[in-house]
């Protein structure tokens, strides 16, 4: 396509930015706890996301329970349900999965990755995290607010999220809730900005853009949407704070409760759900593109081929990234917009179909006739693959104006972006710990225990949510506390639902073993070495493991090759290293 | 702030110009935008996404504006200021914009004397950029402390829709305090100025890095953009 170039023996240009100086730690506050390290940094915002993503996983044990069997416990009522199901949705999307994709991720990955010693600005990105934590204990302190956290619904719709018969609606819940959201933007913003300026403007020699793994790129698109779309989620929860707090009416049409007419007027809830779905949808992709790069570096080193369509790879990544951002009134078809902009909407949503189609394409591609090892980190990313198809397949449906509307607000919804957000992502993430907890610990995950978590998340997933599609098709209502005696629900939803309530059980219980393995590896698993998976990609060729503070030790890396010379004809090992110098073989460049 | 830039290799000198040379800039190593250091670069961004976060504050008002069903406030009567018996519309307002135009020149001309490593210039010209931002703030608050006087209220006020005081002080309330937090980061970086810290490569005291003259055109770049923000907030509050 542009130029033939064999990029053998060709000279690496000279060092443009001095290497830079670090901050050194004298203490051991300084060293593990406030410390400017972005791998420590890494670690910090994975192991608070994922100790509040336990959180979320109890409160859907504890949907799962009322809905499997409604009436058996008494501590659940309406209330505590709907604070349940708001609570689950928004740590799920916010708290666990952004925060790991790109605060855990994205710290530990793009300095190794791109060749550099840190993030940009290690001071900033060490506030980025404490910032976060302030968001979270901000969330976790709703829980003890008086009147509970906020049973909006993870959307926080107004009017009736600051009405008083929404729980913690009048309380303390949704004023926690859109603080910690707002504080938690300030905080990303600060770790984002770190990111994308990492990537742009602190690689290594010889890395250019396109020989980044995909892993960077899709995080880094994924950072520049969120520092894009948050903006619309900053200003909906500032506002609603003020319609809250100060009787303002942004979101507040007239409106009597309880026989009283409030002293709200004039305001336009439509604008709120314009401005929540404009971070809403995008936040689907910020979580969607950091998986989608990872999963295509898994297949790629654990079926020891070169990723196939490395180029239409990362420009699928930025026009999915670039579509999504118009695509948000989706979201919105029954909520009474002009019927033309669900023609526009509609229209777009199905466009994004095509670069993920070529994405799937190509990760079979890869697969096709590659060496492929079972491993965990392979097992976890097939099945992403597999689960990403399904929820896309329904993204097809909900896409289309006509389709939607019927299915809008039943249980197929809710089945179709747990399948496409919530299952596959997770997936990607559980094989990503899979594949890089040897580089960080320097031991290997427990096999056996891995194994028996990959087929219990992987079955049981599909348990509980492909029934939930029939539940949705005929026509039940999500967000709804019990169904009771309804003449449209046949019986067999009902055992249907204590079906998945069981399997939703027996899935949660298979991350306890997960996060054994995760605390027992690290004592007794076996000795990684520093390369366990043979990769090429920059991260595995550090000197140390785990790699120190500073990563590479008084060299800087040189970049020569990309990021997916696996099994190349005539090489003495099955992959070339991208810092190995010399007679490489055809790269992407003569290919193309 | 950021590491100092070795003198421009022959590789950076002989770069193409023009598209081609975006191009060839993009499909280079180590950096994308050549000559642009890590803390300008991450400013640029950041304003792209504040700019972002304005952009939906002010759709926000408009849609509002355009939604409600009760008249809305005369912006010429509303802002309006009597001096001597006369009603003159819009005068405090055009000071103010005035005063933060100004405050950009000032703070173009600081930067400049930076680069020339004119320490009492400029810190003296970021000092005179402080006081107009603090002039405008103060002007800002005699504003709004007249409309509350009148009656405007977040929750209401006594000439139309109750959307003109919610918008009016979320709007400006939010510049006001990117206008006082540049006035902070301004003062900060004129002492640091004054004292020299840039010329004896001083360590920072969070960051323990070497600070750079190029952290005042770093605050520059804030600083403009706030003063540019303003155009449009002045133009969709006060001349709509």
């Amino acid at each position: 396509m542009v130029d033939v170039r064999s990029g053998i023996g060709e000279a690496v240009p000279p060092a443009e930015v001095e290497d830079v100086e670090l901050y050194h730690p004298h203490s051991w506050w300084t060293r593990y706890v406030f410390s400017q390290d972005a791998k420590v940094i890494a670690i910090q915002y994975a192991t608070t996301a994922i100790a509040i993503g336990m959180v979320a996983l109890v409160l859907s044990w504890l949907m799962r329970l009322q809905l499997g069997f409604p009436g058996t416990f008494d501590f659940i009522d309406a209330d505590r349900y709907y604070q349940f199901i708001t609570m689950h949705g928004m740590i799920m999307v916010i708290y666990l999965l952004t925060a790991l994709f790109l605060g855990g991720f994205g710290n530990y990955l793009i300095p190794l990755m791109v060749g550099a010693r840190d993030m940009v600005f290690p001071y900033a990105n060490m506030l980025s995290y404490w910032i976060y934590l302030i968001a979270v204990l901000v969330l976790v302190a709703s829980f003890f607010a008086p009147g509970g956290p906020t049973g909006a619904g993870w959307t926080l719709y107004p009017p009736q999220a600051i009405l008083s018969n929404t729980p913690g609606g009048k309380d303390w819940g949704i004023i926690l809730m859109l603080s910690s959201l707002i504080i938690f933007i300030i905080g990303f913003t600060m770790g984002g900005l770190n990111y994308v300026v990492t990537v742009l403007q602190g690689r290594a020699r010889g890395m250019t853009l396109m020989r980044m793994p995909l892993t960077v790129w899709g995080i880094v698109t994924a950072t520049v949407m969120a520092l894009l779309a948050f903006p619309a989620l900053f200003v909906a929860c500032v506002m609603m704070l003020f319609d809250r707090l100060l009787g303002t009416s942004f979101f507040m049409p007239a409106i009597s409760e309880m026989g009283e007419q409030l002293q709200y007027g004039g305001g336009s809830p439509i604008l709120f759900q314009h401005l929540f779905w404009f971070f809403g949808h995008p936040e689907v992709y910020i979580v969607a593109l950091p998986a989608f790069g990872i999963v295509s570096d898994l297949i790629s080193t654990h079926a020891r081929k070169n990723i196939f369509g490395y180029r239409m790879m990362v420009w699928a990544i930025v026009i999915i990234g670039a579509l999504s951002m118009v695509v948000w009134a989706h979201h919105m078809y029954v909520s009474g917009m002009n019927p033309y902009f669900g023609f526009f909407f509609a229209t777009t949503t199905l466009i994004i179909a095509v670069p993920t189609a070529i994405k799937v394409y190509n990760w079979v591609l890869t697969l096709w006739r590659g060496d492929i090892h079972l491993t965990l980190p392979m097992l976890f990313a097939l099945a992403f693959i597999v689960t990403f198809v399904n929820g896309g397949l329904t993204g097809l449906f909900l896409g289309n104006v006509v389709v939607d509307v019927p299915l809008s607000d039943t249980m197929f919804v809710v089945a179709h972006f747990h399948m496409v957000m919530g299952v596959a992502p997770i997936l990607v993430i559980f094989g990503a710990i899979y594949h890089w907890y040897p580089k960080i610990t320097g031991r290997m995950l427990n096999e056996a225990l891995g194994q028996v978590h990959f087929w219990t998340t992987f079955l049981g997933s599909y348990a509980i949510f492909f029934p939930m599609h029939y539940v949705g098709l005929v026509g039940v209502p999500r967000r709804y506390y019990e169904l009771g005696e309804t003449a449209f629900v046949p019986e067999s939803v009902h055992s249907l639902n204590a079906f998945i309530s069981v399997a939703a059980l027996v899935v949660g219980a298979a991350q306890i073993v997960f996060l054994f393995n995760l605390v027992w590896s690290l004592r007794h698993g076996r000795d990684a070495g520093g390369n366990p998976w043979r990769a090429t990609t920059l991260e595995w060729q550090t000197p140390e493991t785990p790699p120190p503070h500073g990563n590479w030790g008084k060299e800087l890396p040189v970049v020569y090759r990309w990021a997916y010379d696996y099994s190349v004809p005539g090489a003495p090992e099955d992959f070339i290293p991208q810092n190995q110098p010399g007679p490489g073989r055809v790269t992407h460049e003569a290919v193309s | 702030m950021s590491a100092p830039l070795k003198p421009s290799s022959l590789e950076t000198l002989s770069r193409p110009s023009g598209l081609a040379g975006l191009a060839a800039d993009w499909a280079s190593d180590q950096r994308a935008f050549k000559n642009v250091s890590w803390g300008k670069a991450m400013m640029w961004i950041f304003l792209l996404s504040d700019t972002f976060i304005f952009g939906c504050f002010l759709i926000a008002y408009m849609s509002a504006r355009m939604a409600t069903t009760v008249p809305w406030p005369n912006p010429s009567e509303v802002f309006a200021l009597e001096i001597g018996g006369v009603q003159v519309p819009l005068i405090l307002i055009a000071i103010m914009t005035f005063v933060l135009i100004s405050s950009s020149g000032t703070m173009a001309m600081a930067v400049n004397y930076g680069y020339r490593r004119d320490r009492r210039k400029t810190a003296a010209l970021m000092l005179l950029t402080a006081l107009f931002g603090a002039t405008f703030v103060g002007m800002q608050a005699f504003e709004w402390s007249k409309l509350i006087a009148e009656g405007v209220r977040p929750w209401g006020n006594p000439w139309g829709a109750a959307q003109f005081g919610s918008t009016f002080f979320m709007i400006t309330g939010f510049h006001g305090t990117h206008v006082t937090i540049g006035v902070i980061f301004l003062l900060i970086i004129a002492r640091k100025v004054w004292r020299g810290d840039f010329d004896t490569e001083r360590r920072g005291f969070f960051t323990s890095r070497k600070g750079h003259y190029e952290i005042v055109e770093i605050t520059g770049l804030y600083w403009h953009f706030v003063d540019l923000v303003w155009v449009f907030i002045f133009a969709f509050f006060y001349l709509w």
